[in-house]
């Protein structure tokens, strides 16, 4: 059974091109780095289409008793494959290098290799005038690589490697362009902010190794379904130091600040690490470990509040921000706090359908923005757009479809899986209904600055002289249609028709076997509608400001941020959170370091005792060197009384003498 | 007369008189200032210790103390050759063969 899939492909494929592109890229002309580049993951994402399609043969098994012909064509999910060769084997625990293969892992498999794909491909547009082509495309794949072992992982420990290894792509890619100090500084801010994560991460494994012996998700849930007493307590503790791994890596309060200053890096990688796919790293490690969560009221309930936190505290601060990328920085935070809301009220199904509906227009709108600059000559400032839909018509046009959809107008994908991830909060009794009514504001503030990113990028008149705007290049508009289209359909994977009446069972449905089976809900469809209603409405109604707000020559924007200056002021510098970590943080431990760590331990201890070793080398010297006179003679003296005390030594009956003393001594003599 | 000619010189004067050569190098390599002078104590060294050789093959009828007398007379005269060559170096560039001058190693 082992091995028919051949999931160790689907990393390895995207790993060879990275080998090939780091170590011979320079070298290699260009349209073959392309080729080589585009190749390693569109070859991953035929591999796991292979294995997609191989859960569904075309010879239905014929399996009589003792007779299994054709069951080779069978594959139940989970469906593990592990390395023969042992990895860790430390006494009782055993960890292999496994991967599982399930339904999770194959919708966020098809996310990554496909719009990675996507993203590599208008990589070669956008990245053609750069020196560090090979250079780039070597670190991309190398992402997926790590990415894909990331969501492979059939144990934490795996997951772990892959997990440090986006980290370090994503750390690489953020400051690509290195020469730039605010790039190298914001490639460094993110891998620190992650340490933290990474360390609630570590302290979760060593708990799970201490307490289940085991690192193998599924075995974690067969000891947690064996006793029933597995419930808070030391499960709380493993959930939350997983919560703050996933906080790390997703973006979320506290440890989000890293992810703006990420828009350092080339904007392709913002749309393919820093929006589609690593930030959805965390949501995804919530759901894979979800069984611990479930037994955990406590651990769910953080992750939802955290949830609901981040995702309007990032909307607020995204209204006022003027970086074209960096609204969809502070939007991406957002709506990755949607997801962790889903997680939180056990709608894992609804926050993966979200993640991948988010992949779609996320990084439909990240590659429209990038196309904006690319056609504007690296101009990043809304301020200084404007008027730009006669110039830039596709992009005009897909950036319309991702900010319908992100805004959650119908029908558009965006709608359906936000509308599911609150219907499931709405569900979860009162304080759900607070979650829930969060979750709505957020929805209005989005479709809020969405559409003033629209108004101003795209309409009104050219608020600056020198663009001489021109469309993209084929390479970069494909990817942009395709991702238009995905982001219009992308939401209907979820609608199914049964009992007579259209909902959106069908995605959870197919996630159901690695979730279980959520047990009957409350609610009805009757609610659900009503639901969405109020959704579509205050993202309308968000539109609706925003046009009043941002259309041209409107002065509302400006007279409300003047008659609150205050307020006005804390958006816009993002709640200073970045000054008070500073303050808090960064400098007690730069002060620490530089006087208890450099002058007491470095200087002081270190340096002291390699000062003392120096310096009892030294005294011994001066002592010795007394011997060294220089004079002749006085070395053959000391020549000659040595060989004087030998023979001394080796000629004088020492023991009668010694035999003799006594009789010579005066008190003995006397008797 | 013939008698007294008949008869060995008894062991120990040899060794006496060996040990008094060696003593007299030794003091000499201590007290002697002039180079050569210290040159020439350790050749009496060399040869209070060849007829100390001598003396015990002649007594147990052993070549081997022959043996070694040759190794230690060769080794001598090379030593003179290279030590007489080393001393007219140093004389001629220090002018001067007084050992407590030669200092030039000294810290």
């Amino acid at each position: 059974m082992n091995g028919y899939l051949h999931l160790w492909l689907i990393p390895l494929l995207p790993f060879v091109g990275f080998l090939i592109n780091g170590i011979l890229g320079n070298r290699l002309p260009k349209w073959l780095v392309s080729t080589v580049a585009l190749l390693a993951p569109l070859a991953a994402f035929v591999a796991v289409l292979d294995a997609y399609a191989s859960l569904y043969p075309l010879v239905p098994p014929v399996c009589v008793p003792g007779n299994c012909a054709n069951a080779w064509h069978y594959i139940s999910l989970p469906y593990v494959e592990t390395c023969p060769m042992p990895w860790i084997r430390i006494g009782a625990l055993h960890i292999d290098f496994s991967f599982v293969f399930d339904q999770l892992s194959l919708v966020m498999l098809l996310v990554v290799t496909g719009v990675g794909f996507l993203i590599h491909v208008y990589s070669v547009g956008y990245m053609n005038d750069d020196e560090g082509y090979a250079r780039y495309f070597s670190y991309l794949n190398l992402f997926l690589f790590f990415m894909t072992v990331l969501v492979l992982a059939g144990n934490a420990l795996v997951m772990f490697v892959g997990w440090e290894g986006v980290g370090l792509a994503s750390y690489l890619l953020i400051g690509f362009y290195f020469q730039k100090k605010s790039a190298a500084d914001a490639g460094k801010k993110a891998f620190i902010v992650n340490r933290i994560g990474d360390f609630g991460f570590l302290i979760a494994m060593f708990l799970l190794v201490a307490n289940f012996g085991t690192l193998t998700f599924t075995e974690i849930a067969t000891k947690l379904g064996q006793d029933p007493g597995w419930t808070g307590g030391v499960v709380t503790m493993i959930t939350l130091c997983l919560m703050l791994g996933a906080a790390g890596k997703s973006a979320q309060l506290p440890l989000y600040i890293w992810l703006p200053d990420a828009m350092e890096g080339p904007t392709p990688v913002s749309a393919l690490i820093h929006a589609a796919t690593m930030v959805t790293a965390g949501v995804y490690m919530v759901a894979r470990t979800h069984v611990l969560f479930d037994h955990s009221p406590f651990a769910l309930g953080v992750v939802a509040i955290v949830g609901a936190a981040t995702a309007i505290f990032a909307a607020t601060i995204a209204l006022v921000q003027n970086d074209i990328k960096r609204v969809l920085a502070y939007s991406t935070i957002s709506q990755l706090g949607y997801m962790f809301l889903g997680c939180g009220v056990a709608a894992y199904s609804a926050a993966i359908f979200h993640l991948v509906t988010h992949a779609f227009f996320k990084a439909l709108l990240f590659l429209a923005a990038g196309s904006v600059i690319h056609g504007l000559g690296g101009e990043q400032d809304l301020r200084k757009m404007g008027g730009l839909w006669k110039k830039l018509p596709i992009t005009f046009a897909v950036t319309t479809v991702g900010v319908l959809a992100i805004a959650g107008i119908p029908p558009f994908a965006g709608l359906f899986s936000k509308d599911a991830i609150l219907y499931a909060a709405f569900l979860q009794g009162p304080n759900g209904k607070l979650l829930w009514f969060v979750g709505v504001v957020t929805a209005l503030l989005t479709s809020f600055y969405m559409f003033r990113l629209w108004y101003l990028a795209f309409w009104g008149k050219p608020r600056s002289e020198d663009v001489h705007a021109h469309e993209s290049p084929w390479s970069m508009r494909g990817p942009l249609l395709i991702l238009a289209l995905l982001s219009i359909s992308g939401g209907w994977i979820g609608i199914e028709r049964s009992a007579g009446w259209v909902n959106m069972e069908r995605f959870s449905g197919f996630l159901a076997p690695v979730f279980g089976a959520r047990g009957a809900t409350e609610g009805n469809a009757q609610l659900e509608l009503t639901l969405s209603a109020v959704a579509v409405g205050v993202a309308l109604l968000g539109w609706l400001a925003a046009y009043l707000f941002y259309r041209e020559k409107s002065t509302v924007a400006t007279r409300l941020a003047g008659a609150l200056p205050g307020g006005y002021k804390l958006l816009a510098n993002k709640y200073f959170v970045d000054e008070f970590y500073g303050a808090t943080v960064v400098k007690p431990l730069l002060g620490f370091s530089k006087y208890i760590l450099g002058w007491v331990v470095d200087v002081g201890i270190v340096g002291g005792a390699a000062w003392l070793l120096g310096g009892i080398a030294l005294l011994t010297g001066a002592i010795l060197q007394r011997w060294q006179s220089g004079n002749l003679r006085s070395y053959a003296a000391w020549l000659a009384a040595g060989a004087a005390a030998v023979l001394l030594f080796l000629l004088v009956p020492w023991t009668m003498v010694l035999a003799a003393l006594p009789a010579i001594h005066p008190g003995v003599a006397g008797h | 007369m013939s008698s007294f000619l008949a008869q060995e010189v008894p062991l120990s004067w040899y060794l006496l008189l060996s040990a008094a050569l060696f003593s007299l190098g030794v003091v000499g390599f201590l007290i002697k200032r002039n180079l050569i002078t210290v040159f020439m104590s350790i050749e009496l060294m060399l040869n209070g210790v060849n007829l100390s050789f001598v003396t015990f093959a002649h007594q147990w009828h052993a070549v081997k103390g022959q043996i070694f007398v040759f190794f230690v007379m060769m080794v001598a005269a090379a030593e003179a050759a290279v030590g007489l060559a080393i001393i007219i170096a140093v004389f001629r560039a220090r002018a001067t063969l007084a050992v407590d001058r030669i200092d030039l190693m000294k810290l």
